[in-house]
C-alpha cells in the first residue's frame, strides 16, 4: 500500500493528539486493580473502592504514635502546689506528675522540632513559665478544653476512641489540613462577572470539579446554612435549596469524601443521598461530626481570632479552622482507630 | 490486506468529481459562493468537494450573534482569572459564567452578577433560531422537506426548556444552567441530586431509551448498508423504489435473525423518529422538574417505580436531627 503525504500528516496528527491526551491521563488517573469491599445489599453499587497502592503510601502518612509509659502519682494536686504552679486555669485538678507529663507530650505533638523556639518555648516564657505573654499558651489552654469537650460531648462522634492535640496536630505548629475563608485568586472585578466563589482549578477543595472551593465558611461554621438540599416531599411545596446551594453541599461533601478516602457509598446510598433509611450507621457518625466541628470552630477557633498573630490568620483575617481532613487526614479513622486518648486520661473529663 | 481495508472506518472511494454547483436556484436567494475546491483529507470522511457556501442573511446574522454570545462568554471567563491568558487556558474547561442569583428572579440583573449571562444566553438563543431559521428556508430553497430543521427544533426545544422555559415556570434564571464545560456538567449532577435523581424521573427514562435506541439503530442500519455494499447496497435511495439484491439480502438477513425488517424507507423515519424523540421527551422530563415534581425518587415511592430493597431493621438508621 502506498503512503501518501497526507495520509502521514493525518496519522501523526492523530498519534501526536493522542500522546497529549495520554500524558494527562497518566498523570491523574489511577491504575488498576482496585480492592472493591461490599458495603450494602448486593446490585446497588455500595462499595469502597480503594488503590492498595495509595493505601501503602496513606499508611505511611498515618504512622501511630508511641504514648509516653505512664508516671507514679506524685500525691500533690497542681492547684494545691501554688508554690510551683501559678495561673494554671483548666489542668488545676491534675496530679503535679500527670501536668508535668501531659505538659511533655503536649511539647512533642504540637512543637517537636529543635531550637529555641520549640518544645516548651513554643508557648512558654521559660523565664516565667505562668506568663500568658506568648499567645500560643493562651491558644494550648483553649484547645486543652476544646479537646475535653470533644472527648466528653461527642461521643456520638468519637466515641471511646477520643482525641488528643496529635490527632489533628502530628508534630506541626498548625495541623496540615486546615481552612480559612477562601476568597480564590484575584478576579478583574468591575462590570465583569463575578465567579460567584466556584468555577477555578487546582483550588484545595473540590479536588477536580468547577464546584464551590469554600463551602466550609458558611457550611461548617457557626452559624451555619442547611447542608440539606434535597426537596423531603415529592411535590413541590416542602423544603429544597437552590442549585446554587445543592452545588455548595456537593463540594462540602466532596471534601469529606477525600478527607475521609471513602467514596459517597461509604455513608448513602447514592440513588437518594438525602434518605436516612437506607443510608449506613456511619453517616449518623458523621452527621455527628459536622455538628462537632460547627461547634469547634464557632465556640473554640473563631474566639482566638484576636489572640493569633495576623501570619496564623487566612487571607481574609478569620482564624484557620477545622474540617473534617484535620483530624481524619485522609483515613475514615483517624490513625485507624488508634486511641491515643485512652494513655491521656485527662483530657477525656469534662471541663472544671 | 483485503480485509483491513475493508473494515477501514474511512472511505475508500474519493468522491472526486467535476465540481457540483447544485440545482439552480429561484429568485430572492443569495447567489452561492463561487469558491469551489476540493480536499483529499475531506474525501476519507466524505465527499472532497468543499464548498458552495451559502451565507446569506441568516446566516451572517446568525453567526455575528453566535460570535457575541462566545465572546461575551469568553471574555468574562478570562475576567474571571484576572485577564491572565495562561490561566485562562490552563483553567479552560473549570472556568463558566454564572446566571444571576435567585433574588432578581426574572428581571435583567446587574452585569457583574449574571447580566453578562442573561446578555450571553440572549445571544445565543438569537444564534440558534436564527441558523434553525436557516436550515428551513435552505431546505425549502432546494425544494426538500424540512426534516432537518425539525429535528435541529427538538434538539432547541430542550436548550430552551432548560435556559429558559422552565426558569420561567420556576420564576428565577437561578434556576437556568451556567455556561462552561465543567460548570454545566457540576450544575447538571447538583440539579439531578437537588430535585431527588432524574433516573426516576420517566421522562428522563424514555429519553435515554431513544438516546441508546438511536445508537443501536444507527449501528444497525450503518453495519447493514455497509454490509451489502459490495452488491450496491449504498444506493439507498432507488433502492426504495426498485429494492434490487442489496436489500433483498439485508431484509432477509433481519428477518432470519429477528423476524423482521425495516426497509429503505421506513429505517429513516425509525432513525429519525429516535433521534428527534430523545430531547423532545427529554425537555419535557426537565419541564416538570420543580415545577410539577420536586423529588423524582419520592414520587417513585408514591407511584410504585422504586423498588426497594431490604433493610436491616435491626439497627435502623434514624435522621440524627429528629432526635433532638
Amino acid at each position: 500500500m502506498k503512503l501518501s503525504a497526507t495520509t502521514l500528516t493525518a496519522s501523526l496528527l492523530v498519534s501526536v493528539i493522542a500522546v497529549l491526551l495520554a500524558i494527562p491521563m497518566m498523570l491523574q488517573w489511577e491504575r488498576p486493580p482496585m480492592d472493591s469491599t461490599q458495603l450494602g445489599f448486593r446490585g446497588l453499587g455500595m462499595e469502597q473502592i480503594t488503590n492498595p497502592r495509595i493505601a501503602e503510601t496513606l499508611k505511611a502518612l498515618n504512622t501511630l504514635p508511641v504514648p509516653d509509659d505512664p508516671v507514679e502519682n506524685d500525691g500533690v494536686l497542681v492547684k494545691n502546689d501554688t508554690e510551683n504552679y501559678k495561673n494554671v486555669q483548666v489542668l488545676g485538678d491534675l496530679d503535679t506528675a500527670q501536668f508535668v507529663r501531659l505538659m511533655n507530650a503536649i511539647s512533642t505533638w504540637v512543637a517537636p522540632q529543635e531550637g529555641d523556639n520549640a518544645g516548651c518555648a513554643y508557648c512558654h516564657n521559660l523565664e516565667n513559665m505562668a506568663s500568658d505573654e506568648v499567645y500560643t499558651k493562651v491558644v494550648a489552654r483553649r484547645m486543652i478544653q476544646m479537646t475535653r469537650a470533644i472527648n466528653t460531648q461527642y461521643k456520638s462522634h468519637v466515641a471511646e476512641t477520643g482525641v488528643t492535640c496529635y490527632t489533628c496536630h502530628r508534630g506541626n505548629a498548625v495541623p496540615a489540613n486546615v481552612w480559612a475563608t477562601n476568597p480564590g485568586p484575584k478576579q478583574a472585578g468591575g462590570m465583569a462577572a463575578s465567579r460567584d466563589g466556584q468555577n477555578l482549578a487546582g483550588q484545595p477543595v473540590p479536588a477536580y470539579a468547577s464546584l464551590p472551593y469554600d463551602p466550609f465558611t458558611t457550611l461548617l461554621n457557626t452559624p451555619a446554612d442547611s447542608i440539606r438540599v434535597v426537596a423531603t416531599t415529592p411535590l413541590p411545596g416542602g423544603t429544597g435549596a437552590s442549585i446554587r446551594a445543592t452545588e455548595k453541599t456537593y463540594s462540602l461533601m466532596m471534601h469529606m469524601s477525600t478527607g475521609l478516602g471513602v467514596n459517597c457509598t461509604f455513608c448513602h446510598n447514592s440513588r437518594q443521598f438525602s434518605s436516612w433509611e437506607e443510608s449506613r450507621p456511619q453517616r449518623v457518625t458523621a452527621w455527628h461530626g459536622i455538628e462537632m466541628v460547627r461547634d469547634v470552630n464557632g465556640s473554640y477557633m473563631t474566639p482566638l481570632t484576636d489572640v493569633f498573630p495576623a501570619n496564623r490568620k487566612g487571607p481574609m483575617g478569620d482564624v484557620l479552622k477545622a474540617n473534617c481532613a484535620t483530624c481524619h487526614n485522609g483515613v475514615n479513622k483517624p490513625l485507624y482507630g488508634f486511641s491515643m486518648a485512652k494513655s491521656y486520661p485527662e483530657l477525656s473529663v469534662p471541663n472544671p | 490486506m483485503m480485509m483491513i481495508e475493508y473494515q477501514n472506518i474511512f472511505t475508500r472511494v474519493q468522491v472526486h468529481g467535476p465540481d457540483d454547483l447544485g440545482v439552480p436556484m429561484k429568485p430572492g436567494n443569495w447567489p452561492r459562493e463561487k469558491g469551489i475546491t476540493t480536499n483529499y483529507l475531506l474525501g476519507i470522511i466524505g465527499d472532497a468537494q468543499l464548498g458552495p457556501i451559502y451565507l446569506g442573511g441568516l446566516g451572517i446574522m446568525s453567526l455575528l450573534c453566535g460570535f457575541i454570545a462566545i465572546e461575551i462568554i469568553g471574555l468574562n471567563m478570562l475576567a474571571s482569572v484576572n485577564w491572565n491568558p495562561i490561566q485562562f487556558v490552563r483553567q479552560l474547561f473549570w472556568l463558566g459564567l454564572e446566571p444571576p442569583p435567585a433574588k432578581y428572579g426574572l428581571s435583567l440583573a446587574p452585569l457583574r452578577e449574571g447580566g453578562w449571562w442573561q446578555m450571553a444566553g440572549f445571544f445565543l438563543t438569537a444564534s440558534i433560531l436564527l441558523w434553525w431559521l436557516r436550515t428551513y428556508r435552505r431546505a425549502r430553497a432546494l425544494g426538500m422537506g424540512t426534516h432537518i430543521a425539525w429535528a435541529f427544533a427538538a434538539a432547541i426545544w430542550l436548550y430552551l426548556v432548560l435556559g429558559f422555559i422552565r426558569p420561567l415556570l420556576m420564576g428565577s434564571f437561578e434556576e437556568a444552567v451556567p455556561f462552561g464545560i465543567f460548570p454545566h456538567l457540576d450544575w447538571t449532577a447538583a440539579f439531578s441530586i437537588r430535585y431527588g435523581n432524574l433516573f426516576y424521573n420517566p421522562f428522563h427514562m424514555l429519553s435515554i431509551a431513544f438516546l441508546y435506541g438511536s445508537a443501536l439503530l444507527f449501528a444497525m442500519h450503518g453495519a447493514t448498508i455497509l454490509a451489502v455494499s459490495r452488491l450496491g447496497g449504498e444506493r439507498e435511495i432507488e433502492q426504495i423504489i426498485d429494492r434490487g439484491t442489496a436489500s433483498e439480502r439485508a431484509a432477509l438477513f433481519w428477518r432470519w435473525t429477528m423476524g423482521f425488517n425495516a426497509t429503505m424507507e421506513s429505517i429513516h423515519r425509525w432513525a429519525w423518529w429516535f433521534a428527534v424523540l430523545c430531547p423532545l421527551v427529554g425537555g419535557i422530563g426537565i419541564l416538570l422538574t420543580g415545577t410539577v415534581v420536586d423529588n423524582w425518587y419520592l414520587w417513585g415511592v408514591k407511584h410504585g417505580v422504586t423498588p426497594m430493597y431490604p433493610l436491616d431493621l435491626t439497627a435502623p438508621v434514624i435522621d440524627p436531627a429528629t432526635a433532638q
